[in-house]
């Protein structure tokens, strides 16, 4: 029993949070964001990339997983409804970011409002009519807007079609941080800063109004609604929401990337988001954070076997799957049931 | 813009019900699978890409066809076409039975929830297209000619090629052996038992893994005969065909209600058809776009699909 705690690291982690004050608290999670934004000069360490620059694969595979994982959190963990197309949120910021930042003189930080705006409306656009579907069939709906986003962008011309749009500009200074391409420790803290933000605002709405309609429709949804639960307002809600993250995601990822093109938002996308997801534990934000790290993280830190490593990824998913099919940080509530009763016995 | 529609009418709608009885073959594989788990086997599109690669192999490597050798004919023919077909439908049909063995028996077991199954289906699917993908070298493979496309007759003004009548007969065949194995024989009442109530249909003796197996492999054998029809109707097949053609034909078997047998006849032929019209009035990049916004009108008016399940009630 003893030694089994000491491999639940997040009982473990959650006792010894419930069990600090404020300052020790204000403590450990600033200690946490110090070391996070360390992360990049550790790249001589065994956590170096063997092909891909180091400090470039946390900005991106790593902290834009992690940031739109958290943004699909909202709709598949919270809320409990399963969205394919999540990434066509990711591509109408990364457009709104290539598209006035090549035809506009404004800079990153003022099209990111846009791109979150853009986002949300095709949140609210598509959550209207679809979201009285449910379960397999809201799956595959959500799944062809994502494959329609693409395919209009890939056939317009204001797009550029399958060139892509390139030249996108990188975001102004901020005082003395610089962005660089060859050097993306400032991209990584933005990131970092995003990430937060996002964490903060889950967790507020979590234990409010909206986080409770959604944890009541995850449940069950009929029972909800005769509760009295406007359950068609809270849902959008919820989608429009991960919207808005995921068009964050990709104003960042375009100004990042200085080039996009209709091939990088493919349905790949969204399902590697979504396993990030249930990999990393359905629902609990650490557990999601652990599981788009780790999947953001092992095909290029596996680049030596590079040929198969998409395979070696399918295999994880399916092995992980087998053996701890509510991921690898569930959330809490189901099994703090269970360890009660063992303590009761 | 409705000129090439017209001009051809009906040249393509032959190819538009041949492609449309692939997809039905297909969306047997997700729609019998659906039936009794309630569960989109998202693995079926690779079963279908192995499939197709049953049937080059044969082809190629058992009867040493060759791009340049000349068709068969004759006795010949209906021998190599029919072991394609038959080694096309076995690699199939034990794929499925794998992907059922591997990605989902234990997490069935567990009783779990249903996103962890679609994420081992998910990558299961991706093992199996990587596994496909080394060993081709990410290339194209085009299939040897064994069946020589001639033109048998010409109806109003479109040529009847012997590739297309052979897929939508034998496709017709396959599909209504399938029916009738499912109405009539004691398997198949089983299977219908296990979809209708799993639970009382386990107290009433059902064996409920073998019933579950033998789903995944008629599912398989399905599929991987529209593996064999596709190889002779487009003579070509690559590791990541899966997708499109899975996401067609689940398109289809939504369309047609999913879960439903007859459904996914009428929703594969339907789709099949909409697909070549659409794509000789807008043009081939639009052809997916149109058959995703179909499936969304279909799925917000008539939500159970032309002839399913009540969806709203679906367990989510």
């Amino acid at each position: 029993m003893k030694i089994r705690n000491y491999w639940n690291l997040r009982d473990w982690g959650a006792s010894v949070w419930e069990g600090a004050n404020r300052t020790k608290r204000v403590a450990i999670a600033l200690t946490a964001i110090v070391l996070v934004a360390l992360l990049p000069f550790a790249g001589a360490s065994f956590l170096a990339t063997p092909i891909a620059s180091y400090d470039a694969v946390l900005v991106y595979p790593v902290g834009i997983f992690v940031l739109m994982a958290l943004g699909l959190n909202i709709v598949v963990g919270k809320s409990g409804m399963l969205d394919l197309g999540y990434v066509a949120f990711f591509a109408i910021g990364a457009y709104t970011m290539a598209l006035m930042g090549t035809h506009t003189g404004l800079n990153t930080w003022e099209i990111m409002p846009f791109g979150i705006a853009f986002a949300m409306i095709a949140g609210v656009l598509l959550g209207l009519p679809t979201l009285r579907l449910r379960g397999d069939y809201l799956a595959i709906v959500t799944l062809g807007f994502g494959e329609i986003v693409r395919l209009v962008v890939l056939n317009s011309t204001w797009s550029k079609g399958p060139n892509g749009i390139a030249n996108v500009p990188m975001p102004p200074d901020i005082g003395p941080l610089k962005f660089k391409l060859d050097d993306q420790k400032v991209f990584f803290w933005v990131v970092v800063i995003m990430i937060l933000l996002t964490i903060w605002m889950i967790r507020r709405l979590s234990v409010r109004r909206p986080g409770r309609a959604w944890e009541a429709i995850r449940q069950d949804e009929d029972a909800a609604e005769l509760m009295g639960v406007p359950t068609l307002k809270y849902k959008i809600w919820s989608f429009t929401l991960g919207a808005a993250v995921g068009g964050a995601a990709g104003v960042l990822y375009a100004s990042k990337n200085l080039f996009i093109a209709p091939e990088m938002f493919t349905l790949n996308v969204s399902i590697l988001i979504l396993s990030c997801v249930v990999f990393g534990g359905i629902g609990n934000i650490w557990g999601v954070v652990v599981g788009a790290t780790i999947l953001g993280y092992l095909p290029d830190r596996i680049r030596f076997i590079s040929d198969a490593r998409m395979l070696v990824f399918g295999t994880v998913l399916v092995v992980v799957m087998n053996f701890r099919p509510d991921g690898l940080l569930p959330r809490k509530k189901r099994e703090k049931v269970i360890v009660k009763k063992e303590v009761v016995a | 813009m409705f000129k090439v529609l017209i001009d051809q009418f009906w040249s393509l709608t032959i190819s538009g019900v041949a492609l449309g009885f692939i997809y039905v073959l297909i969306s047997l594989g997700y729609t019998m699978v659906y039936g009794v788990l309630r569960m989109i086997n998202f693995a079926n599109s690779e079963i279908f890409m192995w499939g197709t690669f049953g049937t080059v192999v044969t082809n190629r490597d058992l009867f040493h066809y060759t791009q340049l050798s000349e068709p068969a004919k004759g006795f010949k023919l209906v021998f190599v076409l029919l072991s394609a077909l038959l080694v096309s439908m076995a690699i199939a049909g034990i794929t499925a039975v794998f992907v059922e063995f591997v990605a989902y028996r234990r997490l069935r077991a567990k009783g779990t929830n249903r996103l962890a199954t679609l994420i081992s289906a998910i990558g299961i699917s991706i093992a199996l297209s990587e596994v496909m993908r080394l060993l081709t070298a990410s290339r194209p493979v085009g299939s040897p000619r064994v069946l020589e496309k001639l033109i048998l007759t010409e109806v109003w003004g479109a040529n009847i090629r012997l590739d297309t009548v052979i897929t939508i007969i034998a496709a017709a065949i396959i599909f209504f052996i399938l029916e009738r194995f499912i109405k009539l024989s004691r398997m198949g009442k089983a299977i219908r038992a296990v979809s209708m109530n799993e639970d009382a249909a386990k107290l009433m003796g059902v064996n409920l893994n073998r019933v579950i197996t033998t789903t995944f492999l008629v599912g398989g054998l399905a599929t991987g005969a529209a593996g064999f029809f596709y190889v002779t109707v487009f003579e070509y097949t690559k590791f990541n065909i899966g997708f499109t053609m899975g996401m067609a034909a689940f398109t289809a078997a939504v369309l047609g209600g999913i879960g439903n047998i007859r459904g996914a006849f009428f929703g594969g032929v339907s789709l099949g058809l909409l697909e070549v019209y659409a794509s000789a009035v807008l043009g081939t990049q639009w052809k997916a776009v149109t058959v995703f916004i179909v499936l969304v009108l279909v799925l917000l008016f008539k939500p159970n699909g032309l002839f399913g399940e009540a969806v709203q009630t679906t367990r989510a």
